[in-house]
């Protein structure tokens, strides 16, 4: 393993020490782990936390900032925060509207997260409503199972949820356009690699040279299946065909988000998003907005994922309203 | 009965010397649970789980005056405070369910402990809404709390009926090898979870099968 460390033990401590450094607009508090917005909580607007393992960077702390997330509990690596930690982005961040919490479908997340809103309706009395993200096609959903895998448009809720928090409205309204956009929304990965976890010190799982998983999940867990390496026309085949046969995207504009996992260079990611740009306007789909680089992240991880994300016209409003975070950054 | 120098009954002395020993095993076995969770899951469960029982053993440390109950929450608490991912919930919740069912209670009784271990079972289904056969420490854990009930009711000495639990959580353990994942990020996997032993029902092994240092010296 080379990585650019001190110990494996302290990388998450030691990288928040240089959040806090990069960016004076953000207030990290070190003892629970939370990435809070430098200036106070605004009276009367929802607060929005999010937050998950770490590894997936951006995601959740550099998508804190105005018209995004308010906090951000960052767990050790691929390993979810603990109550504790949530239970204080939750205070720190009331405003005396309530908080939304973004938790993306993963065990652990979610039973942290109840814990969290549990705990803070036993102490404060703030009011707690969970949106959980579930959009990756990979995963078969049945009443059998935990469910789809929360992933990509994760990213495309905390933008649009944020701006409509930033323009005053409700906990409920805020949280129903977060769901309308998670079920609107629909994601498929692939790795070209595995991925180290620094406290593991080697890959996750072994890729052979000629081959690629394919419904790749966030935290190095294997995917679907393992398919011979294929040229990028077909990989984004095996990507978007998926998608477009879970949902109806209808003729009124897509969000086309290509997404890299962390290894991948961007001018690959360049070339992916023009094949996915291709197959969309063979299926007489129209892309009204785009996003292509490493939002949501899997350490080293080489590969891509494609989320497709249906508009309106509120939510496309939402997505183009001012944002101002370390990852996100236009209208400002 | 004629029990020699085993104990009968559980006292604060021996619920401690079970979790040092729970932590201890946890820690001897670290690699062998990230190995087994790299395989269906994420490479983490042995450093979570040892970086949350040492946690604990230092909370331990720092308690003199205590029952059973007390060390349970305290334990609980911790876990649920340093582990994070599904098995803090999971763990913290088991041992907070063990506290409420121990009371205040100086000694537990096998009765009362193998009631305390079945509220933490309850515990453990409540949060992660797991089913037998779902490939997760329900299916070494309910077993070890049928085999101690049983043992019990045909009136075993405690440290024989730790023994039968111990053994029907190894092959709780082991029945998950050819088991389809049903819960937690190995359902991911789908088919490819069948052929790999459950991190989790491997842990919660080592977790009853260390409970028979509870009967005395020498064991397990």
């Amino acid at each position: 393993m080379k990585k650019l460390i001190n110990a494996p033990a302290d990388v998450l401590s030691e990288s928040l020490l240089g959040v806090e450094a990069a960016h004076p607009e953000l207030r990290v508090d070190h003892e629970s782990k939370v990435v809070f917005r430098a200036d106070p909580p605004r009276q009367g607007k929802v607060g929005l936390v999010s937050g998950g393992g770490s590894g997936h960077e951006p995601l959740h702390g550099g998508f804190v900032g105005e018209g995004m997330l308010d906090a951000a509990c960052c767990g050790e690596v691929f390993t979810s925060p603990v109550p504790d930690q949530i239970v204080a982005a939750t205070n720190g961040v009331d405003g005396g509207a309530g908080v939304l919490h973004i938790v993306k479908n993963y065990t652990g997340d979610v039973m942290n997260f109840e814990m969290a809103a549990e705990m803070a309706a036993a102490t404060t009395g703030i009011e707690v409503v969970p949106v959980v993200t579930d959009d990756d096609v990979a995963v078969q959903d049945s009443t059998y199972t935990v469910g789809r895998r929360g992933v990509g448009v994760t990213v495309l809720v905390e933008k649009i949820a944020g701006a409509a928090a930033e323009q005053g409205r409700s906990l409920t309204e805020v949280a129903d356009v977060a769901r309308t956009v998670n079920s609107a929304g629909r994601s498929m990965g692939m790795a070209l690699t595995s991925c180290t976890v620094p406290a593991a010190g080697e890959p996750t799982f072994d890729l052979p040279e000629d081959e690629i998983e394919l419904g790749i999940g966030i935290h190095g867990e294997p995917g679907r299946r393992r398919v011979p390496l294929a040229p990028a026309t077909e990989i984004a085949e095996m990507l978007v065909e998926p998608i477009l046969g879970d949902l109806e995207f209808g003729t009124d504009g897509v969000l086309a988000f290509v997404n890299g996992m962390g290894g991948t260079p961007l001018i690959e990611l360049y070339l992916m998003y023009h094949e996915v740009d291709r197959l969309l306007s063979k299926a007489g789909i129209p892309v009204a907005r785009s996003l292509v680089g490493n939002y949501i992240t899997s350490l080293d991880m080489a590969g891509c994922s494609v989320t497709l994300l249906k508009l309106d016209d509120d939510l496309l409003r939402l997505w183009d309203a001012p944002v101002k975070t370390p990852a996100l950054r236009w209208g400002v | 009965m004629m029990l020699g120098d085993v104990a009968t009954v559980i006292d604060a002395t021996a619920v401690r010397a079970w979790l040092v020993s729970f932590a201890q095993e946890v820690a001897d076995n670290r690699e062998l649970l990230t190995q087994l969770d790299a395989a269906i899951g994420d490479a983490d469960h042995g450093a979570n789980l040892d970086r949350g029982l040492k946690a604990v053993v230092a909370a331990l440390d720092g308690i003199d005056q205590a029952n059973p109950g007390d060390l349970l929450k305290a334990t609980g608490m911790t876990l649920v405070s340093t582990v994070g991912g599904a098995s803090g919930p999971l763990y913290g919740t088991l041992f907070l369910r063990m506290s409420g069912s121990a009371g205040g209670e100086d000694s537990l009784d096998p009765a009362q402990f193998a009631a305390a271990l079945r509220a933490g079972l309850e515990g453990v289904v409540a949060r992660g809404r797991a089913q037998a056969g779902d490939k997760t420490m329900y299916d070494a854990l309910a077993p070890a709390c049928d085999a101690l009930d049983e043992a019990l009711d045909e009136g075993v000495g405690l440290d024989e009926a730790l023994g039968r639990a111990a053994d029907a959580a190894q092959a709780g353990r082991d029945a998950t090898i050819p088991m389809l994942a049903r819960k937690g990020r190995a359902s991911y996997l789908g088919e490819r979870s069948v052929g790999h032993q459950d991190p989790g029902a491997t842990s919660t092994a080592l977790l009853v099968t260390t409970a028979r240092v509870m009967a005395g010296e020498g064991s397990p």
